[in-house]
């Protein structure tokens, strides 16, 4: 038994076992996205569910990005058929209501759903404080690089992404978010 | 013997060698025919594209191929950037700029990504020429003696 | 209870298999007769309890124990008995199940079948083998343990994952890909057995190695098309092979057995490659647990991956253990595996083997490196990347056209030597078929290069390796007076390996026409139809008749009735379907294929209305895909004819009336003479 060859053959195979192992520290499925310090995409879209109170806007309006400098934007992507959208419905209407009077407009966004479900999803969960936007062609979604819903984006109050948030994002996390964006601008 | 050699080889790389050439122009992937009402030429250039972007939403699939919504959005979204006069390389740019150097299928042949490439063929290289040198070796050893040390598998 | 029964017999197994292991081992060592003799009963008495622990699973399923952990995971009252019992495969835990339960069937067979062989190396090889049953046993009664506990006892389960209960090809795939994969163990504990018993020096084992080999490889080649073939009748996008990682890790140590299989026979002729063919025996085993750790661990994202957890370390460590131990050994034993003969040339069909093994590895590591691109890319770049199917498509294809000239040249160029004449007349009329294929190609309307590769190479291959059958036949013909059948029959069965192998490319062939066929001249349409409207593709009509619903036990089916015309009559009726499963938040698609020799019509459900009134239908004409198929089932026959031959070996009354089945270097001359 030739032992020299033998450590030299086991020391070549040290790295495939290294990257093996890094591997079983990577989750393939978490990509991240290149959207966070970019300027947020413009868009121009249709209120359909106008939300409640004085957060509400008139079915028909519509909503325009850039009309929004200088304030805080929370976008939220959701459909009917998402069952962990649902998660997270009720502590995004509440830290919509909690942070209007400081600038921030929270505004909901349909994704490859039909507006007739939309609506009815939003009044089986008790409604929704926020107005929800169409995005006809998922042009809107496809311009932030969405992977999937739910997505939660963060728009600076100069117009770029903040902070972009995969999967139901909780009333603690983003009322964090947003009080630090509010205090210095950037996270 | 040199001759009979030389006699296959000239054979085979008449035939083959033009295949990686030709290859440069090729998308990687047979172009498929989608027989629309629309412009045809636009769709092949769409179908072309779209196969080279992948599905976020599926599991590796790529947006040509996938049944998802989504991924018809985005086929859709290809061709009317197409039709506007955009160039392949300015699709492909938005969608790495939205989704990052992931949603390629074939990486950008830039910098480490290179390895991918070229590991297959310095290992045809390399093998090759040990395979040359072993087949010498091996033709000129006397019959039945050990051959020279190896320290080559 | 079946649940203490089950845990119970895998519990006991893993200390046998220990005892087994040390037994065999130590016994070899010591050439101690009685440890031998008790480990090798030992290994029975594993494969006893496990067999009684897996069929103790199968019970609770099928009896639907939702006591069981396992069975609450993939049972239900509502799924189907077919499916039911392949849902032992289905998921992570049920898999290792059956993994063990094949490593020990085999396990037992192999060392059953040599009990009276002389020497130490099937002692070896059973020890070996019980190695690697105890990592498989350590999983299941730790972490993938099957058989815990669920308390209380739910009334029903959520039923196996909707995609595995779409087709019955789940009930072939995997059990042909776990006797293809872990097959690839028995030839491994040969080859690490015949180093440690020292059977290494001369070639004895090799014969054993290589029919195991061509065993399992049988299996895989059979798993890896059945697996093309449910992808395709299932998952709705047309394609039978994505180079998804899972489709990967089963495609990589095919091809290093398959380079085995061909570098074999140099050594058993010449006495060269020693050195190689172990490597390549323990690589294609590394490689079979390096795609479980990938199926299994998460650590690449796929179609088909399981569940993750505490399950990819375990395998981590077993990984580390098997690469180490095994390549070490190879390497420090290198100096023993000296070539012992040498080439009479270089031009020969020796050195035609030799270039096959350099592109099939050359394959392997493009494969390889692929797959494992993305993380390398994370770990250096920290960037995540993407490496698709148009990456492999681009890369292969070079060397899949070089493959296929080997394989008519192979055939061609006699063992030895081959003088210039030679080699031009055995080139020269498979060159002008491929050069007809080519024309015809070009005529037919084929542009791209890689398609006009594939038509003209596969075409030369196919009629050097043809050729083989015409003249082998014809010359018995002439010197018997058979008829062709007989003639075509008696000459294989006078050289079961050789022609076996010819077989097998032949087969090989059909898949690569099939795959090239139905690649170039696909055509695919789209259209929103309402009732009773229709599109045309090719020289069909597609009419949507209705779009019905149907409720099943297990699920809700959404369906639309479509009728088939060509020439205005109807020739069928086909139902692409969606199937909706209480479980999933989006329903399943299982498209409707209508198989012709000629091809199939492929159509998927895309969408439909609410109310039924229209539907959206993507279909697909794809020329000669059934030709993979059957393809794939004329390489399981060559490797039958081949494997026939190991057959005769061990019947020696009928060994003295035939020619002898394996070629042995002294009628090497004969064949050459013949030439």
């Amino acid at each position: 038994m030739n032992w020299k060859r033998a450590t030299i053959t086991a020391g070549f195979l040290v790295p495939v076992i290294g990257l093996l192992a890094f591997g079983l520290t990577r989750d393939p499925k978490e990509i991240d996205s290149p959207l966070p310090g970019k300027p947020a995409p413009g868009f121009a879209l249709p209120v359909f569910s106008p939300g409640e109170g004085k957060l509400a806007l008139a079915v028909g309006d519509t909503v325009r990005l850039a009309e929004h400098k200088g304030g805080v934007v929370v976008l939220n992507f959701w459909a009917s058929w998402c069952l962990q959208c649902r998660d997270e419905h009720v502590e995004l209407s509440k830290t919509a209501r909690a942070f209007y009077d400081r600038g921030v407009r929270f505004y909901g966004v349909l994704y490859n759903d039909q507006e007739s479900y939309g609506l009815k999803w939003i009044e089986e969960m008790g409604g929704q404080a926020y107005p929800s936007l169409l995005d006809p062609r998922t042009r809107t979604a496809i311009d932030y690089g969405l992977y999937g819903v739910p997505e939660t984006f963060l728009v600076t109050p100069d117009g770029r992404v903040a902070y972009k948030h995969i999967g139901p994002i909780s009333e603690r996390l983003l009322s964090q978010k947003l009080d630090s964006l509010l205090r210095a601008g950037t996270p | 013997m040199r001759r009979q050699v030389l006699i296959v080889a000239a054979m085979f790389a008449c035939v083959i060698a033009p295949v990686p050439a030709t290859a440069q122009r090729d998308t990687g992937r047979v172009a498929r025919r989608i027989e629309t009402a629309a412009d045809s030429v636009l769709e092949a250039r769409t179908t072309a594209l779209a196969s080279e972007l992948r599905c976020p939403v599926c599991q590796g699939n790529s947006i040509q191929d996938s049944p998802s919504e989504l991924a018809q959005q985005m086929r859709d979204l290809i061709r009317d950037q197409l039709r506007a006069g955009r160039t392949p390389d300015e699709v492909r740019a938005y969608f790495v700029d939205k989704y990052g150097e992931w949603i390629l299928l074939t990486p950008k042949a830039t910098g480490f990504n290179l390895v991918v490439y070229l590991a297959p063929l310095a290992f045809i290289l390399i093998g090759g020429a040990i395979v040359w040198r072993t087949v010498r070796r091996w033709t000129t050893a006397a019959p039945g003696s050990p051959a020279d040390r190896t320290s080559s598998r | 209870m079946t649940r203490l029964l089950g845990s119970g017999s895998l519990v006991v197994a893993l200390g046998v298999a220990i005892y087994a292991a040390l037994a065999l081992l130590a016994g070899a060592r010591r050439k101690r007769t009685d440890l031998l003799r008790s480990g090798e009963l030992a290994l029975y008495a594993v494969w006893g309890l496990v067999t009684t622990a897996t069929l103790s699973m199968v019970y609770a399923l099928v009896s639907h124990d939702f006591s069981v952990k396992y069975v609450a995971m993939v049972g239900s009252r509502a799924t189907p008995l077919f499916y039911t019992v392949i849902s032992l495969w289905g998921a992570l835990e049920g898999s290792i199940l059956f993994w063990i339960f094949v490593l020990t069937s085999l396990s037992a067979l192999v060392t059953y079948q040599n009990r009276d062989r002389q020497g130490t190396l099937v002692p070896y090889a059973g020890g070996v083998l019980m190695m690697i049953s105890i990592f498989f046993l350590i999983m299941l009664v730790g972490p993938a343990n099957p058989f815990g506990l669920v308390s209380p006892t739910p009334a029903d389960g959520p039923g196996p994952n909707p995609l595995l209960q779409n087709h019955i090809l789940m009930g072939v795939h995997p059990p042909l890909l776990y006797l293809g994969y872990v097959g690839m163990s028995v030839p491994f504990a040969f080859g690490i057995g015949a180093v440690l018993s020292g059977e290494i020096e001369n070639d004895g084992w090799i014969r054993l190695t290589r029919k195991w080999s061509l065993v399992a490889w049988m299996f895989l080649s059979a798993a890896i098309i059945a697996g093309m073939w449910w992808s395709y009748e299932v998952l709705g996008w047309g394609g039978y092979w994505a180079w998804d990682p899972v489709e990967n890790a089963s495609f990589i140590p095919w091809l290093t057995a398959t380079a085995f299989l061909h570098s074999v026979m140099v050594q058993e002729r010449r006495g060269l490659l020693k050195l190689w063919n172990l490597n390549l025996i323990v690589a294609t085993f590394a490689l079979t647990i390096l795609g479980t750790f990938l199926t299994r661990s998460g650590v690449l994202s796929s179609v088909h991956a399981f569940s993750e957890g505490p399950i990819g370390r375990y395998f981590l460590g077993f990984i580390t253990i098997v690469l180490i131990s095994s390549f070490a050994l190879v390497a420090g034993n290198s100096e023993r595996l000296r070539p012992t003969g040498n080439l009479d040339a270089a031009v020969s069909r020796e050195s035609v083997f030799l270039l096959n093994n350099l592109f099939l590895t050359a394959f392997t590591i493009t494969v390889l490196v692929g797959t494992l691109f993305p993380l390398v890319a994370e770990a250096i770049r920290g960037v995540k990347v993407s490496v698709g199917e148009p990456f492999f498509n681009r890369m292969t294809l070079p060397i899949c056209t070089a493959l296929l000239f080997l394989m008519g040249v192979g055939p061609a160029l006699p063992w030895r030597a081959a003088s210039g004449d030679v080699v031009k007349r055995q080139l020269l009329p498979p060159t002008v078929v491929a050069v007809i294929a080519l024309v015809v190609s070009l005529v037919i309307g084929v542009r791209s290069p890689y398609a006009l590769a594939a038509f003209s190479f596969g075409a030369f291959a196919l009629a050097a390796n043809a050729r083989e059958f015409i003249d082998g036949a014809a010359a018995r013909r002439r010197a018997h007076g058979e008829s062709p059948p007989v003639a075509l029959a008696r000459l294989v069965g006078g050289n079961r390996r050789r022609y076996g192998g010819y077989i097998a490319h032949l087969g090989v062939l059909t898949v690569t026409l099939g795959i090239g066929a139905s690649s170039t001249f696909r055509a695919e349409r789209e259209a929103t139809l309402k009732k009773g409207e229709t599109m045309a593709i090719g020289p069909f009509t597609v009419r949507l008749d209705d779009v019905y619903r149907r409720d099943e036990p297990q699920r809700m089916v959404l369906a639309a009735g479509v009728t088939i015309l060509k020439g205005g009559r109807e020739v069928g009726r086909m139902e692409p379907r969606m199937n909706f499963y209480p479980t999933q938040d989006q329903p399943v698609p299982t498209p409707s294929v209508r198989t012709r020799p000629a091809g199939d019509l492929y159509i998927n459900l895309q969408a439909f209305a609410q109310d039924g009134s229209n539907a959206t239908l993507r279909v697909i004409q794809e020329p000669l895909v059934p030709w993979i198929w059957a393809g794939g089932m004329i390489v399981v026959l060559g490797a039958l004819v081949s494997l026939g031959a190991g057959l005769k070996e061990r019947l020696p009354a009928r060994a003295a009336v035939r020619a002898p089945a394996a070629p042995r270097p002294a009628t090497a001359a004969l064949e050459e003479a013949a030439r």
